[in-house]
């Protein structure tokens, strides 16, 4: 474990490469290099509340992308798509390449194992330990038991949950709720990580350890898209930032504010110098993805 | 498959599920306990019925002076009766000797004659059709007519309203305990299964997590039926010792006194047991996985 340290490093200088504009390379067919692209992608619910509206975006990997609105805007809509939890009315979702509409029933549950979620709500399971809700990520992709053994404590650990490993959901506080709740969503080294309004539930303290977690796995690759309603720490951060309004995007900026007016109260860079346990990566990032989609 | 991971994971939500897993086990333990003690009671109960039919005759009495010639034809001629089972043949002497024993003092006012006549028992194949072989039998009919039957016959009998009344009874017996099984296993199937239901529901949210992380649908069904597999031998393991318990303290030492609870037809012990926990697992086990469909769709 020593030399992923010195990896890490070394990725993090590398992340500072210069950000394409994903909007001049939208319309390509499959771009490999987009985690994730929506072409005119519209979904309605029954109930006329509004969902998606032609929606039609590029996020480039290894991109960290805020995702506001109001609420009824869309981005929850957003992420249930992209998890397969939901299927688009029209228009096509691309991740990694390729076209999720192709994916059958059969062939999702291998496409979640590609991605990291976090939810407003954790959505731990309540009648495990701490533990335990990390290793079942594991244990649905056949991971032996003794090298579950060996990486859960050490994804804990990265995620400042060293000694809370036998405690149930309900023993910890929010804030650590959501930590395990990140570990389970980075245990396999997923290419992309989706959190729906991770700080949501949390106060503004525990939302900056939280935000700093998901920069800190970011910056190993994972492209990372956060839906939230927490102005402060969009304006802090400085990344790129997509509205939605009424489920159409508004404005796509790239390192923008939460709102067009706000002033930035101060540089979220100071919080990150402070010593914050680092997610690790698999040696190559890339790609697992396709696994998803072998027969 | 991951049979060790399956069984850990069964234990775990038992374990951590206690209490609706006890309502989901208790359910199982009541309706078996309930069948255990009903279907030998219904079978008893129809098997008496079948006896009481089986009882049913028809008496053909012979001419006062038939010769043991006409006994012999009379006889093959009904053997050869596709309605009839078999005949028993009661001779005079048997017959009055019979007689005499059940009722002495009248007998004894006859003096040495004998006024009773050679009879031929026939028991019918189908007690339904009792009526049917009396009238065709009987040398005449209601209308006076007559019939082709051996002239050796002088009349034939059964007692008619005994025999209808016999038979409605039985029937009725039959049928309402018949109906009374099939209500009551019904009910048992639907009680376990809405049990098992109902606890599958209380964690359609931890379904929900599970298929977000990636688990596919028999990476959390097969945990989920092995529980109701578990919980349904658990609570049939305890149906079978409570009823084992029933029939060694309370059934085994009345036997010989009751007929009815001695009756040839009841179904073993052994083979009621087996079908109960059979019963009782499977019941469980697919309540849990047809419960489970509809929560895995997300």
């Amino acid at each position: 474990m020593a030399a992923t340290e010195h990896e890490l490093r070394l990725r993090d200088t590398r992340s500072a490469q210069p950000q394409l504009d994903p909007r001049m390379l939208a319309v390509r067919p499959g771009d490999p290099a987009n985690a994730i692209e929506l072409r005119n992608v519209s979904r309605t619910y029954d109930t006329s509340k509004a969902g998606l509206n032609e929606a039609s975006f590029a996020v480039r990997r290894g991109e960290f992308v805020f995702l506001v609105g109001q609420t009824g805007s869309g981005k929850s809509t957003l992420m249930r798509l992209l998890i397969k939890e939901l299927e688009p009315d029209s228009g096509s979702i691309l991740v990694a390449g390729r076209d999720i509409g192709e994916l059958r029933r059969k062939q999702i549950p291998f496409y979640r194992r590609n991605l990291g979620v976090v939810f407003q709500d954790f959505k731990l399971l309540p009648n495990r330990t701490v533990h335990d809700n990390v290793a079942y990520a594991l244990q649905v992709t056949g991971m032996g038991r003794r090298e579950i053994r060996s990486k859960v404590p050490d994804i804990l650990r990265l995620t400042g949950l060293a000694t809370k490993l036998h405690h149930y959901p309900d023993q910890l506080s929010g804030g650590e709720q959501q930590r395990v709740a990140i570990a389970r969503a980075f245990v396999n080294h997923p290419p992309l990580l989706l959190a729906d309004e991770p700080t949501g539930n949390l106060d503004p303290e525990t939302s900056i350890g939280i935000m700093q977690l998901l920069y800190r796995i970011n910056r190993t690759g994972t492209t990372v898209l956060v839906a939230t309603h927490d102005a402060d720490m969009v304006d802090r951060m400085r990344r790129r930032v997509i509205e939605l309004e009424r489920g159409r995007i508004i404005r796509d900026e790239l390192a923008g504010r939460y709102a067009p007016s706000d002033v930035s109260t101060a540089e979220f860079g100071a919080l990150l110098s402070e010593p914050a346990p680092a997610p690790q990566r698999a040696p190559d990032p890339a790609d697992d993805f396709d696994q998803a989609f072998v027969d | 498959m991951r049979l060790g991971f399956c069984i850990r994971e069964a234990l775990r939500s038992l374990r951590r599920n206690a209490v609706p897993s006890f309502a989901a086990l208790a359910s199982v333990l009541v309706t078996l306990l309930v069948l255990g003690v009903f279907i030998p009671i219904v079978q008893a109960t129809t098997g008496a019925a079948n006896d009481v039919r089986g009882k049913v005759l028809v008496n053909v009495y012979l001419q006062d002076d038939a010769t043991p010639a006409d006994v012999t034809r009379v006889r093959a001629a009904l053997v050869a009766d596709p309605q009839v089972r078999s005949v028993e043949f009661v001779s005079k002497e048997a017959a009055l000797r019979r007689e005499s024993e059940q009722n002495p003092d009248a007998y004894k006012l006859l003096g040495g004659t004998n006024p009773l006549p050679d009879t031929l028992r026939v028991t019918p194949k189908n007690p339904d059709n009792v009526l049917a072989l009396v009238t065709k039998l009987a040398p005449t009919q209601g209308d006076g007519g007559v019939t082709g039957a051996d002239p050796a016959i002088e009349s034939v009998r059964s007692s008619k309203d005994d025999t209808e009344k016999i038979l409605t009874a039985t029937k009725v017996v039959k049928y309402t305990t018949g109906l009374l099984a099939l209500l009551l296993i019904v009910a048992s199937i639907l009680l376990i299964s809405n049990t098992v239901r109902l606890s599958v529901f209380a964690r359609r949210r931890e379904v929900q997590v599970m298929k977000l992380v990636g688990a596919t649908d028999g990476f959390i069904r097969w945990p989920f039926v092995l529980e109701g597999i578990l919980l349904g031998a658990m609570g049939a393991t305890l149906a079978v010792l409570l009823l084992g318990v029933i029939k060694v303290a309370l059934i085994d030492p009345l036997v010989s006194d009751f007929a009815l609870l001695a009756a040839p037809q009841t179904i073993g012990f052994g083979m009621l047991v087996g079908v109960l926990f059979l019963a009782g697992v499977v019941v469980s086990a697919c309540g849990s996985a047809l419960s489970l469909r509809r929560f895995l769709n997300v």
